[in-house]
């Protein structure tokens, strides 16, 4: 059989399992759609936690946007997982006992107002609908390359699929299609990288053969050989970084405290029977996420080496290499080509390809290409590359999913329910949730379609939102009890305000001025989430010390969120 | 059930936060520290074919963060049946 028919074959397959969870697991109330009843077990719920958390951006272009990095690449790859110990220790368990559905419930909840639950309300659904735009993005481009269809017939087909187990499965429907999805995922990501490490150093696990010697025989250790290639091409060596310390340290902080604060992945915490198992559920999570995170940047060096060789031909002792004829060059570089991922230019004319960092660089190469291309530079066969389409397919899905419910959530819980119409039933709740998700699916799938320019800008600023604004009115609301309504929303506003700015300026009013100079500190409007959530705190404080303390019964509240006992199910009121 | 006194309840939650400290330093120490702060004094030592400070960027933090978060879950637990606040 073809690649094409496998593929069809294999992603065919993986639907039909996520409809049959689908409808096995339909939801009947807005307790199921929500949280799906506090009923699924924490394994699960961390299968489920990191499928949500890994999107098509994990899974397509992590590795390739390390593998372009080399060490700067750490601030996604500890800024991705680093933020689950700051939600395990200091959020998710205390949320869980407070036992809502939603985080602007907790917001407005605890700070007694229903201006800072709207203010919740609003970030959440910002932050929900900037993230999900790339992720029906990345749904049509994994289809269009794989099954050969056109990006907007990939985006219609992932909006239905999508659509179908949304809507008729809320949280439940989701949870369980996302253990299936991870299951997928996880599987489509080692197998190759194990048969790659195999290859090149001999060594199963992946973890270790990046830091071992390479088999050709030379003794060479794999990272010395990137180093040594990279500084020979013009490039900077592989394992030192290019980007200043301040800005990796800022970068690497906005990323942990934002991931703590995105609404979609604080709401998988309700969905666990206790306190418990919310603590627990955070554990495996991570160790679920961190499969994937620790071989990312293995790929990303093997690969580029295997990349660099196969370009430029192996180096003859002492004699730096020349390039690859391109009319020897195997078939993945034209395969490829056609998709333009990858392109040649002979400028000097001698018919040889030839990639570096400096002017002789002849080849133009995307970053993707490093997971996609993986299974026929390794030379694997077509199964192994019908299931990376597959793993593509699932991450963008369970991230869609997730975002999806969040922002029906908020629409049909805490603007309807909780701020407009209190008096609705939950069957009307129920049917409002419905068509919130229909709606912002159509939303997405427009988005899809018709990218605006600024979604790759955009995220920066979902994580920074997140990271100023949620974050801290969530731990003041924890550990510091007396913390009051006016200091949290003058925080937020604030945190908010002062992120917010400074990306719009650096982005969208001043794009060309955007580099090292002009920054506050040495620190991009990547990580400026990090000088927001100091603000917020700043601000808080510095306003509560001019107002009264919170009410008694708040101050009660706060006191029984602090112990498991007594948690109960995640309840409405 | 519950806290059998106030100060029960008020060494819990002391108890609590000073866990909570502790861990989060070694947080901050593996990430930022070995992985940012001061990768190019630990870049000078090899650990297997890998720079330290690299490896701890790359890989090694993130081991340690699963390993924290299942202490976390071990003391906390621990803590609980202490206090008599654990859930049936």
């Amino acid at each position: 059989m073809d690649v094409k028919t496998l593929t069809f074959l294999i992603v065919g397959a993986s639907f039909v399992l996520y409809f049959a969870i689908a409808i096995w697991a339909r939801a009947g109330s807005t307790k199921e759609f929500y949280v799906a009843s506090g009923g699924v077990h924490p394994i699960a719920n961390g299968m489920a936690t990191a499928a949500d958390w890994m999107s098509a951006a994990s899974f397509i272009s992590m590795a390739g946007l390390i593998s372009f990095m080399g060490y700067d690449g750490a601030v996604y790859l500890l800024g991705w997982t680093g933020g689950y110990v700051l939600l395990a220790l200091c959020l998710a368990p205390y949320l869980r006992k407070f036992g809502k559905f939603t985080v602007p419930d907790f917001i407005g909840d605890r700070y007694y107002s229903q201006t800072a639950r709207t203010v919740a309300v609003l970030c959440a659904i910002f932050i929900c609908f900037t993230y999900v735009a790339g992720q029906m993005r990345g749904v049509g481009v994994v289809f269009s390359r794989f099954l050969e269809v056109d990006i907007t017939s990939g985006v219609l087909i992932g909006m239905g699929v999508v659509f179908f187990y949304t809507v008729l499965g809320g949280m439940k429907g989701i949870t369980y299609t996302q253990v299936a999805q991870y299951c997928v995922m996880i599987f489509a990501y080692l197998v190759p990288a194990v048969f790659i490490s195999i290859m090149m150093t001999g060594h199963v696990l992946p973890q270790t053969g990046f830091g071992s010697t390479l088999v050709d025989g030379s003794g060479i250790y794999l990272l010395d050989k990137l180093d040594g290639l990279s500084l020979e091409l013009g490039f900077n060596e592989y394992t030192s970084g290019t980007k200043g310390m301040i800005d990796v340290f800022c970068i690497t902080a906005a990323l942990m405290v934002g991931t703590a604060g995105l609404p979609h992945v604080i709401v998988r915490f309700f969905t666990v029977p206790k306190v418990r198992d919310a603590r627990k559920s955070a554990g495996w999570a991570l160790l679920f996420i961190a499969i994937l995170y620790t071989t990312a940047p293995t790929i990303a060096s093997f690969a580029r080496v295997n990349m660099i060789e196969t370009i430029n031909g192996p180096s003859v002792a002492g004699q730096p290499s020349t390039g690859t004829a391109y009319t020897d060059a195997p078939s993945w570089i034209s395969n490829w080509e056609k998709t333009g991922l990858i392109s040649w230019e002979d400028k000097n004319g001698d018919g040889k390809m030839f990639y570096a960092g400096d002017e002789r660089n002849e080849m133009t190469v995307d970053r993707d290409i490093m997971v996609l291309a993986n299974p026929e530079i390794a030379d694997l066969p077509a199964w192994v590359i019908a299931l990376v389409a597959a793993g593509g397919v699932a991450a963008a899905l369970s991230t869609s999913a997730g975002l999806l419910l969040v922002i029906s959530t908020s629409i049909s819980h805490d603007l309807l329910k909780r701020n407009l119409a209190p008096n609705i039933t939950d069957r009307a709740e129920l049917f409002y949730a419905r068509l919130a998700a229909a709606v912002a699916i159509c939303v997405a799938g427009w988005f899809g379609i018709n990218p605006p320019g600024f979604v790759a800008q955009v995220v920066a600023f979902a994580f920074g939102l997140a990271a100023s604004s949620f974050f801290p009115a969530i731990i003041m609301g924890i550990f510091y009890k007396r913390m009051n309504s006016k200091g949290a929303i003058a925080g937020m506003l604030s945190g908010i305000g002062f992120t917010a700015c400074y990306i719009i300026y650096f982005k969208f009013i001043n794009p060309a001025g955007n580099i090292p100079e002009n920054w506050w500190f040495g620190v991009s409007p990547e990580g400026i989430g990090t000088l927001g959530m100091l603000l917020n705190f700043v601000v808080a404080f510095t306003v509560f010390r001019f107002t009264a303390d919170a009410p008694d019964d708040i101050q009660q509240l706060v006191e029984d969120i602090r112990y498991p006992q007594g948690s109960g199910e995640a309840t409405s009121h | 059930m519950g806290f059998k006194s106030e100060d029960d309840k008020k060494a819990y939650w002391r108890a609590n936060v000073y866990l909570l400290l502790k861990l989060l330093a070694v947080w901050f120490i593996v990430s930022f520290g070995c992985g940012i702060l001061f990768v190019e004094i630990l870049d000078n030592i090899r650990f297997f074919g890998f720079k330290l400070g690299f490896w701890f960027a790359q890989q090694g933090a993130i081991y340690v963060f699963v390993a924290l978060i299942f202490i976390y879950v071990h003391l906390m637990n621990k803590l609980d049946k202490q206090f008599g606040v654990e859930e049936e």
